[in-house]
């Protein structure tokens, strides 16, 4: 049995196409990753499998339940992470994490334990008496973590879990999932951290309501086999810029980090032209190496390959 | 619907107005300072009316007519004046409200069996206390123009002459006919209506605003009980609050409770839910809380002060006014205080108000209920 099975759902806001008839399936214990720019669908998507929000059209099971005729016993089985944090900032860490514990009903027997367990788990226990308001904010979404698997849901749900938190307590964030992925947790997640996407089993990649490409995400990079990546950094980022997009050799150009992406056919040749082109602008190139695709150059490439089959 | 999570929610409220002493202060001051304010301050009994006299006859017959105002507790004489522009500049200074003129020939008239006149002058701007000046002064005169018509029957025939009817007025539950006795009980659906509008007006909207009620609803929790928990919590404030008016009421002011204070204590719960119930269904209508809170105090406050008979008399109002005094759960609610406090009755005589109370409730939790659960779609 899969763990979450979407067939054909679409929600329309009225005239608005949130989500355009996407099919999908997660298997038990696999990290599954929403990726796409604001406004693909992702969180819609994720909103209609928690039962927030009913689907147009289409049919969705969570842990084998319809989430429109079962949402209560759905509820029971999944923990959620909105996109905003959303837990109470004038409450302290513990009673958060007890009001959570009473809404999903774990048992009375249970409760200390799990508390305790979750706050353990989320490295808090030493600020259970402190207020969430005064939490930096990476402390915060591994509460909102911890308050959201307090019942043992078998199905977490976590929409853009890492958004405004630091490197550091990204990394620590992604490796509680992956532990939680390893103890048997479906997790589906929605990102648009292009290299958090790393981190999926399986990624869907989404585009205005759609799912463009789904597969591994290395599988997905692979598909790119017949062009190649250069990374550049130079004297004059944006002068660079301006030039290479009126060069012939190059595909497409793309802000990454301190430095651009330059997507080409035949590398050895493009560098060559691209040095002589920089060259004549007076703007001295510091780096330019073939590069494996990020997540974000296979996102793009996908997204216009998508585009241009429409056409 | 378990009480489990009804609970979590309950004691989650509890934190929030806790963890917030602005809110709790508010709650607990308005009750003490509005009974202040309503206690003290407005009184609609009128006595010691200041008065102006310009006596143009100074003959033991006027001297006669202004020791009768000078010793009533309705009139305080405040001066005599020898010009009568000066009532004018006076009563503009606000020093009087009633002035008397007593002409010239008013006591020679008076001697020769014709009709003599005088005159009352009374500032309008206020014509409540004006109409209420009014009919005292009017009482006195008639009193006083009585006795001598007494006295000179009796000096003509000789004999003592009773009046023809002797009017003895009781007044029955409020005897002192203190307006205090009569506002105080009223004043207690006003400050639960306020508290209503205060807190339950805002509490889902703030969950909304916050985005913690889309965490909220991705738990098992059902809307009624999200509904029901954040009415308990408030519900203890608002019982708190009937304790203290009730104790300021009864120990401070003196209003004395008749009936069963327990009885006061259990209408004032029933009314109470209805009245957060209507906060809660507002929040649940509007996902701003400056909105809420507005809707709140329009919906809630304003027409339990001016629509339910606290103080502006219902049988005064033209009848659209009237109908729909009908919707104003207050009106039913201090009908129930002052029969409880003034008059001592038992529930028995309250059933239709009691009645309407339960259904108001029954509805407003009703539907605060469904609209929370219309909202997720």
């Amino acid at each position: 049995m899969w763990a979450i099975e979407v067939e054909d759902v679409v929600k329309r806001f009225g005239e608005f196409v949130a989500v355009d008839r996407i099919s999908f399936r997660v298997r038990r214990g696999e990290i599954f990753g929403l990726l796409g720019p604001n406004g693909a669908g992702k969180s819609t998507t994720i909103r209609i499998l928690c039962g927030l929000l009913a689907p147009t059209s289409g049919r969705a099971r969570v842990d084998g339940l319809d989430v429109v005729t079962q949402a209560e016993q759905v509820k029971r089985r999944i923990g959620y992470m909105s996109q905003r944090f959303s837990l109470y900032e004038d409450l302290t860490v513990e009673e958060n994490v007890e009001l959570f514990s009473g809404l999903y009903g774990v048992p009375r027997e249970r409760r200390r334990q799990r508390q305790q367990e979750v706050l353990e788990m989320a490295g808090l226990t030493a600020w259970r008496r402190r207020l969430v308001r005064a939490l930096p904010g990476g402390w915060k979404q591994r509460l909102a973590l911890g308050c959201a698997l307090v019942h043992e849901p078998p199905i977490l749900f976590l929409d853009e879990p890492t958004s405004g938190v630091d490197p550091i307590a990204r990394r620590q964030f992604w490796d509680m999932i992956v532990r939680l992925s390893e103890a048997g947790r479906t997790i589906l997640v929605t990102t648009h951290y292009m290299d958090e996407a790393a981190y999926c089993h399986r990624l869907a990649l989404m585009d205005r309501g759609r799912i463009v490409a789904l597969d591994a995400p290395a599988a997905l990079a692979r598909s790119l086999a017949s062009v190649a990546f250069l990374h550049l950094e130079s004297s004059d980022l944006w002068e660079s810029l301006k030039v290479l997009e009126r060069e012939a050799s190059v595909e497409r150009v793309t802000l990454f980090g301190a430095g651009v992406h330059l997507r080409v056919r035949d590398p050895e040749r493009a560098r060559e032209r691209i040095q002589r082109a920089l060259h004549a602008r007076g703007i001295t190139i510091s780096r330019l190496d073939v590069v494996a695709p990020s997540m974000e150059d296979v996102f793009v490439a996908v997204i216009e390959g998508g585009e241009r089959n429409e056409r | 619907m378990t009480w489990r999570r009804t609970w979590a929610m309950a004691r989650k409220e509890f934190l929030h107005i806790r963890r917030d002493p602005r809110s709790l202060l508010l709650a607990l001051a308005v009750p003490i300072v509005l009974l202040l304010l309503f206690g003290y301050a407005l009184r609609l009994d009128v006595d010691r009316i200041p008065m102006l006299v310009f006596d143009a006859d100074g003959s033991p017959q006027s001297r006669n007519l202004i020791a009768r105002f000078a010793g009533s507790r309705f009139f305080d004489v405040v001066g005599m004046v020898e010009d009568p522009a000066r009532i004018r500049r006076e009563m503009d200074r606000q020093r009087c409200l009633l002035a008397l003129v007593i002409p010239p020939d008013y006591s020679r008239r008076w001697l020769r069996g014709e009709r003599a006149s005088i005159q009352l002058i009374l500032d309008g701007s206020d014509s409540n206390t004006a109409s209420i000046a009014l009919g005292y002064a009017e009482a006195l005169l008639r009193e006083h123009v009585g006795s001598w018509q007494m006295s000179v029957l009796r000096r003509a025939t000789g004999v003592m002459v009773n009046p023809p009817v002797d009017v003895r007025v009781r007044v029955w539950y409020n005897s002192e006919l203190r307006s205090r006795n009569y506002i105080v009980p009223g004043l207690i659906a006003i400050i639960l209506m306020i508290i209503a509008a205060l807190l339950a007006s805002l509490t889902l909207a703030r969950e909304w605003e916050m985005g913690t009620m889309e965490q909220l609803l991705s738990t098992p929790v059902r809307p009624s009980e999200i509904v029901l928990g954040k009415m308990l919590a408030f519900f203890a404030i608002g019982l708190l609050d009937m304790l203290i008016a009730l104790l300021v009421g009864v120990v401070f002011f003196r209003v004395p409770l008749r009936g069963d204070p327990l009885l006061v204590l259990l209408m004032g719960g029933l009314f109470l839910f209805g009245a957060l119930g209507w906060g809660v269904l507002i929040s649940a209508l509007v996902r701003s809380q400056v909105l809420a809170y507005q809707l709140g105090v329009l919906t809630s406050f304003l027409p339990a002060f001016l629509l339910s008979g606290f103080i502006f008399a219902i049988e005064n109002m033209p009848p659209v006014v009237q109908a729909v005094t009908y919707l104003v759960p207050a009106r039913y609610f201090i009908v129930i205080l002052r029969g409880l406090f003034l008059k001592g009755v038992g529930v028995e005589l309250l059933v239709g108000e009691v009645a309407f109370l339960i259904a108001y409730a029954a509805v407003v939790f009703g539907l605060a209920t469904r609209c929370l659960q219309r909202r997720l779609a």
